[in-house]
């Protein structure tokens, strides 16, 4: 082993060469490194740069496209604008909910790791937004999961889905936080690269946010959970192969390992810390661990800071100074406490079984400054690694095939006779099919406050008890439509979310947003990134809704080939009382059926066309957010005004899907006359956006069809509630006992038996 | 109004939720924390779900040495009212109060469903309020939920009138005869699988039939 490499070497061997494109830097950045610093950087300061100037970290291909959704802030209503407490730059936004209480929420990718190892990769997803919830001052209380796997019947998601979900409930159920929903769509351009997103959603008193920076000349550094070891390094390996031996130690592999338990007590550790008032700062520690959240605390305070590195515990007691920086080992976070304090943090941290290590102090000027020993391997200005990354502005070419595909013929549409088999067919399709398999596996409810849950359109959950104050949250995105058009595709995501979170009655107030794409030096990939951003800006500014913050993900394609690019869009809505929360399925029988917005002729992308036919072409439905707006008002005053039995949102599958789906949820059947005009089939599977089928007790019918007409929102009565079968007259009938057995027997045939033996 | 105690071990997840129950019930909440051995002269004890010590052990195995644990295996044995649900039933079977154990789901997957449940004795401190053979709906939620026991023990379970409450419908992990909840012989320690701390309230629940076994206890405390 050679010697550490400190900063005094390193002005005195400026020639030495050092593997930093094996690192990922690029020439010119290395070159930027020297003129920060104005020498070469040690080891451990090449291996700083190495991470922060990552894609990952540094967002340097996204930053100039996410700007608009900050400068999107400017043009919202006021009222709107007053609600962020916290905007985007922090670990995650926060919005004010009234009654003194806030909330933040964020989404993720855990794509890489959740291929490579499943269960831990998805499992670490949820601790890493979770940590990102927890580090704004919040409580977690309910997290959700997007994601997207390879063909369902292909031999490898059979490897990666089992292992995914066990992971999501293995971490999440032991963390107590209720899965409220999420979406499990099956694609083969995510065959080799699976979207593994993790949502998670924390409140807090509004006078207890906390923030990242690092102030207070002489304040303390603590490091708060598990120990540090060589999990979850990744580019690291290659600085460890250069200065270690051909027989040295093995490297471990980059995947971490999950620790719920251990996540458990550091939230109620941190929350007791935050509400004794005993943090100044704080920031948890995720992709690039310390590196990170030592250079984001200094930074963000301006302050200098000064690091002991050999006083981070350690799993492994032979980890170079690189490697303690460059760990991802889970369940960690760094608060910034006074002198005065650092007792009572130490007895909280204690309380809860937490370590606890004062590892360094808040110093005078701008240098973050860490030492290993007696020797110091870093001197660099914070600033350098957190916020001056480099900036790219990507070429960017439209997809060559993109005229081709859109130009594609719709495949013919079967006749009248064929449309019982083929919704039979449609139900069972893996991406509408039901999700019991995949959903039984995590814990809804815990926290007891759960108000809806999958399949609901929507999860809603409530804050207070008193009042009934409460949140809903659905995410959406479809990777087909953003194939066929970005800029309308994010639009329909966001449509479609914003939606969903109007049927179950919320205000629609806030969005988050999970940017999967394939590589960005790829110009046709980065174009794609450039329209869906654009899409989801104007539509965000039409709609009046923050985005409040984000996540982007590149580089997933497999062999070369990207994936369907897929922004997945999270919104969250605002209930005064969700006792007034409307269901999705029908409640009792002798109840007016009615269909809402305008059906077209809108079969490109859908799932009609893809499920039958594995045909990908055409342009998405139009986008209409005007009309989703009125919408969105008419389902939400229907649903204060108690007007409303159910409401479920049309959208992938249409209007069929959403007939089937609100009959089976409690087992109450209709009988359905479709509207003379476009055909049948048609309107069963065509995917209009800016539509939703409710149900209203004839008491109500009147007064509800009048608020939609004075509103100018297409209305017409297609039918009423009634027995055990979905009778569609004239077209097909079908007992609901065989749609059910076609809806649930999908995934159990492909993945395993439904838990639990029949009692006779 | 009876005070009824919720031990919090590390890693307990449904203690807010029992407190909840216990106040819809009528009785005062007592959150006890597991290092005090002091229980605070509670009437009764909850003990709640979750993952004390993460389960990385056996469930509920590190969780029987805890100090509130010595104070509630103590008082038991002078007839304190103990209710252990899920994790809290693996506490009470690894600390002695209840035979047979909780091993892993037969199927191996975590589950969480809306269960049916018959109640099988009402000669218990928390289960007095039902009838016998009711059948009642309550949210099963675990991983390691499959009740076993000799045939021995089994047969004695049956055969004393000890078997509290049996699946119906579907038996959602391999417990032995379909058994979801046991009592002590005293009828005062009861533990059970399902949540009925999650059946309170018609707004987040699948109805409010759990507040049976918080309302019947609150019937044995008022009457004592």
């Amino acid at each position: 082993m050679t010697a550490v490499d400190t900063v005094e070497t390193a002005a005195s061997t400026g020639d030495r060469p050092q593997p930093y494109a094996d690192l990922g830097l690029k020439d010119d950045e290395y070159a930027a490194i020297h003129e920060v610093l104005g020498r070469r950087p040690t080891q451990t300061e090449l291996a700083m740069y190495s991470i922060m100037w990552s894609e990952h970290c540094s967002y340097k291909s996204s930053k100039v496209h996410l700007r608009q959704f900050a400068d999107l802030a400017a043009d919202l209503p006021q009222a709107q604008r007053e609600r962020m407490l916290v905007g985007m730059g922090e670990n995650a936004g926060v919005v004010d909910v009234g009654e003194g209480l806030a909330v933040t929420f964020k989404v993720e990718s855990h794509n890489h790791p959740s291929y490579v190892e499943p269960y831990q990769g998805a499992a670490t997803g949820i601790g890493g937004i979770v940590r990102d919830i927890l580090t704004m001052g919040a409580r977690p209380v309910l997290v959700m999961d997007p994601l997207r796997f390879g063909d369902a019947d292909h031999p490898d998601t059979r490897r990666v889905l089992p292992g995914i979900v066990a992971g999501i409930g293995g971490y999440g159920n032991c963390l107590g936080l209720p899965n409220i929903g999420g979406e499990v769509v099956f694609d083969p351009s995510y065959q080799g690269n699976p979207l593994v997103n993790a949502l998670c959603l924390g409140v807090m008193p509004v006078d207890r946010i906390q923030l990242s920076a690092a102030r207070g000349i002489g304040n303390v550094v603590v490091l708060l959970g598990a120990k540090t070891g060589r999990d979850g390094i990744g580019g690291v390996s290659v600085l460890a192969s250069a200065t270690f031996d051909a027989d040295g130690p093995a490297r471990r592999p980059s995947v971490q390992v999950g620790d719920p338990f251990t996540e458990k007590l550091l939230i109620e550790a941190c929350l007791e810390l935050y509400d004794a008032k005993l943090v100044e700062g704080i920031q948890d520690l995720g992709g690039a661990g310390l590196t990170c959240a030592l250079t984001e605390t200094s930074a963000a305070g301006r302050s200098g800071m000064r690091a002991h590195l050999e006083r981070v515990p350690l799993r492994e007691a032979s980890m170079e100074p690189h490697e303690v920086l460059a760990s991802e080992s889970q369940e960690r976070m760094l608060a910034i406490v006074t002198p005065a304090n650092l007792p009572a943090v130490l007895a909280i941290a204690a309380k809860w079984g937490v370590i606890a290590t004062a590892i360094g102090e808040v110093t005078d000027g701008d240098r973050l400054v860490i030492s290993w020993h007696d020797e110091v391997v870093v001197d660099v200005p914070p600033g350098s690694l957190a916020d001056d990354g480099p900036v790219y502005e990507r070429p960017m070419a439209r997809p060559a095939d993109l005229d081709a595909l859109q130009g594609a013929a719709t495949p013919e549409h079967p006749a009248l006779a064929e449309l019982r088999d083929l919704l039979l067919r449609m139900v069972a399709s893996p991406n509408l099919c039901s999700r019991r398999w995949v959903v039984e596996q995590y814990d809804r409810i815990v926290l007891g406050d759960t108000v809806l849950a999958w399949p609901e359109d929507a999860g809603v959950v409530r804050l207070s008890e008193e009042s009934g104050l409460g949140v809903a949250l659905a995410t959406d995105g479809n990777g087909r439509y953003t194939r066929l058009d970005p800029y309308v595709g994010a639009q329909l995501a966001l449509a479609e979310a914003y939606r969903n979170v109007a049927a179950t009655g919320a205000v629609p107030i806030a969005v988050t947003n999970c940017l999967n794409f394939g590589s960005p030096e790829e110009p046709e990939v980065m174009w794609q990134f450039a329209e869906a951003t654009r899409g989801l800006a104007d539509g965000c500014r039409q709609l009046g809704t923050p985005v409040t913050g984000g996540n982007v993900s590149f580089y997933n394609s497999t062999a070369g080939t990207a994936i369907n690019p897929t922004p997945v869009i999270g919104v969250l809505g605002l209930f005064d009382d969700v006792a007034r929360r409307t269901p999705m399925g029908f409640q009792d029988e002798g109840e007016s059926v009615l269909l809402l917005g305008d059906t077209r002729e809108e079969l490109g992308g859908s799932e009609w066309a893809w499920a039958e036919h594995r045909h990908l072409g055409g342009t998405p439905p139009a986008v209409d957010l005007a009309r989703e707006q009125v919408l969105a008002e008419v389902l939400v005053a229907g649903s204060r005004d108690g007007m409303l039995s159910s409401a479920h949102d049309l959208s992938d599958g249409g209007l069929a899907q959403a007939l089937v789906e609100s009959s089976l949820a409690k087992g109450v059947g209709a009988r359905i006359v479709l509207p003379a005009g476009l055909t049948p089939f048609v309107q069963l599977f065509s995917e209009s956006a800016g539509r939703a089928v409710v149900s209203v007790p004839r008491s109500e019918e009147l007064r509800f069809t009048e608020m939609c007409s004075a509103r100018g929102l297409p209305i017409v009565r297609i039918g009423v509630t009634d027995g055990t079968v979905l009778d569609l007259q004239d077209v097909l009938q079908v007992p609901l006992a065989e749609l059910r057995e076609a809806h649930e027997a999908t995934l159990p045939a492909l993945f395993g038996p439904l838990a639990g033996t029949p009692i006779p | 109004m009876p005070r009824i105690g919720v031990v919090t071990f590390p890693g307990s997840l449904d203690d807010r939720d029992a407190q909840r129950a216990v106040r819809l019930a009528g009785a005062e909440p007592v959150a006890l924390w597991h290092g005090e051995a002091d229980l605070q002269g509670v009437d009764a004890v909850v003990l709640p779900g979750g993952f004390s010590y993460g389960d990385y052990l056996r469930a509920g195995a590190i969780a029987r040495f805890a100090p509130a644990m010595s104070s509630v295996v103590e008082q038991a044995g002078r007839g304190l009212p103990v209710l252990g649900i899920c994790n809290g039933f693996q506490v009470l079977c690894e600390s002695g109060l209840l035979p047979g154990a909780l091993t892993r789901n037969a199927h191996l997957h975590f589950l969480n469903r809306d269960q049916g449940l018959s109640i099988e004795s009402t000669a218990t401190a928390w289960t007095g309020g039902f009838t016998p053979g009711q059948q009642v709906v309550v949210p099963v939620k675990n991983g390691e939920g499959r009740y076993v026991a000799s045939e021995q023990v089994l047969d004695e379970l049956e055969q004393s009138g000890r078997v509290v409450a049996r699946y119906t419908g579907s038996n959602p992990n391999g417990s032995s005869r379909n058994i979801a909840g046991i009592a002590n012989a005293a009828g005062n320690v009861v533990g059970i699988m399902p949540h009925p701390e999650h059946a309170v309230e018609d707004l987040t629940g699948p109805g409010t039939d759990g507040l049976g076994f918080f309302t019947s206890v609150l019937q044995v405390l008022v009457t004592a």
